[in-house]
């Protein structure tokens, strides 16, 4: 597989699966303010995915957009991070599962910005400024609720200890991730690391959240299609339309 | 009729009777959203950007553009999408921001520009002083960083006490 496309596959699984979990909340959320604010996340990242898996169709070259990658790829070929398929569970787990994610990604699209390739850095100019928001607001929310009550204090500690193995997996990089650093368009993981642990580390600090160890065993495999099972049951309802009904439009 | 008997400005003139589907007092040219117009031997070609890169009213537009020229004889008519430089609340025209305080949203208080880059806009920060579109005070709150469409955050006037949106900076 060509790396450029499967590091293109990579940005937009991310965006989708993440994006797909937030929709599940649509009309779920704890207050009106933060309903709408997960759907508008959602959006977001949803309109994120249309511009990375359009562009990774054309790089491939046989004729699939992004609806087909999207809807007509089994879990396998799937290369998000494990991470974004973990359960959206409780407000706590939901939120600091978001804000580990908006951390990371708003650095690796910082990154991306210098991208020697045009259309990336185009599509991470666009995206950084809506991430800029979703991370103000995770970590607000982190601060909030891990600065608020005991219970709530708790909730977030837990929640943090819980997904901290999966932060660490966009920065344990393999081949693909190697050749498109060689290339000049990925940032190296290391500058990247140190920024999102920088970043994490206060927004922790001022949550009084104790931060797990930065050299924890940390999960991997997402990105090359080995997933957790979660990701067969979310792609089962997002895809169902398309595999009970092929071509189906509106 | 066929592009070229047209003129540039006409065409301009044409897309700003063109209404944001959302918000139908401001339009597509105020909100900075046609990049440029074009003309060649086969047609007119208009670029738009994308206001935000998930914004469902982004179809509509495409189509209400076609649908403007061509009712005004332009048979063809070609749509391209911009994405850099990304769209930004500072392109929003005097006019466009007179119709969104008119209409009961608060227009944008600041330049974007510097949002990205500096890492300054991910940090914790107090929210801009925006005054309430309905009495001007500016004795108001941030309810919500999101509203009712991804360019607006929710806020309330603690004079007034009604409700509003902000028409965010970005």
């Amino acid at each position: 597989m060509d790396a450029k496309f499967d590091y293109l596959l990579r940005q937009g699984d991310n965006a989708l699966i993440l994006s797909q979990q937030l929709c599940q909340l649509c009309g779920k959320g704890p207050a009106l303010e933060e309903d709408m604010a997960l759907s508008n996340v959602a959006l977001d990242l949803l309109g994120q995915t249309r511009m990375w898996l359009s562009y990774a169709g054309q790089i491939e070259g046989k004729g699939r957009d992004e609806d087909r990658l999207a809807f007509l790829r089994d879990a396998n070929d799937y290369r998000n991070c494990i991470l974004v398929e973990q359960p959206n569970g409780s407000y706590a787990e939901t939120m600091m599962r978001q804000f580990l994610f908006d951390s990371w990604h708003y650095f690796l699209m910082d990154g991306l910005t210098r991208s020697s390739d045009e259309r990336i850095r185009d599509i991470a100019a666009k995206s950084i400024k809506e991430i800029t928001y979703h991370l103000r607001r995770s970590g607000d929310l982190v601060v909030r609720l891990g600065d608020g009550s005991a219970i709530s204090h708790a909730k977030m500690q837990a929640a943090l200890d819980e997904l901290w193995m999966y932060s660490g997996e966009a920065f344990l990089y393999d081949d693909v991730d190697n050749a498109m650093v060689a290339q000049g368009v990925a940032p190296p993981a290391d500058a990247l690391r140190q920024q999102f642990l920088e970043h994490v580390g206060a927004v922790l600090h001022e949550a009084t959240l104790v931060m797990p160890p930065a050299d924890a065993w940390m999960q991997r495999g997402g990105k090359q299609g080995r997933h957790s099972e979660r990701l067969g049951y979310i792609l089962a309802e997002m895809q169902f339309l398309q595999r009970a009904y092929p071509g189906a439009a509106w | 009729m066929t592009a070229q008997e047209v003129s540039l400005e006409q065409i301009w003139a044409w897309l700003g009777e063109v209404p944001d589907p959302e918000i139908p007092v401001i339009s597509i040219v105020d909100l900075g959203i046609v990049r440029d117009v074009r003309l060649d031997a086969d047609g007119c070609i208009v670029t738009i950007t994308p206001t935000y890169s998930g914004c469902p009213a982004m179809q509509v537009i495409a189509d209400a553009v076609g649908e403007a020229l061509q009712a005004r004889g332009i048979e063809q008519v070609r749509l391209e999408t911009r994405l850099s430089p990304a769209w930004t609340t500072d392109w929003m025209s005097a006019a466009g921001k007179a119709a969104l305080t008119g209409y009961g949203i608060a227009p944008p208080v600041q330049q974007a520009i510097d949002i990205s880059g500096l890492h300054a806009g991910i940090r914790r920060r107090a929210a801009p002083v925006v005054a309430c579109p309905h009495c001007q005070s500016t004795h108001t709150q941030l309810t919500s960083e999101f509203g009712s469409t991804p360019c607006k955050a929710l806020y309330k006037c603690l004079d007034c006490r009604e409700p509003f949106d902000y028409f965010k900076c970005h």
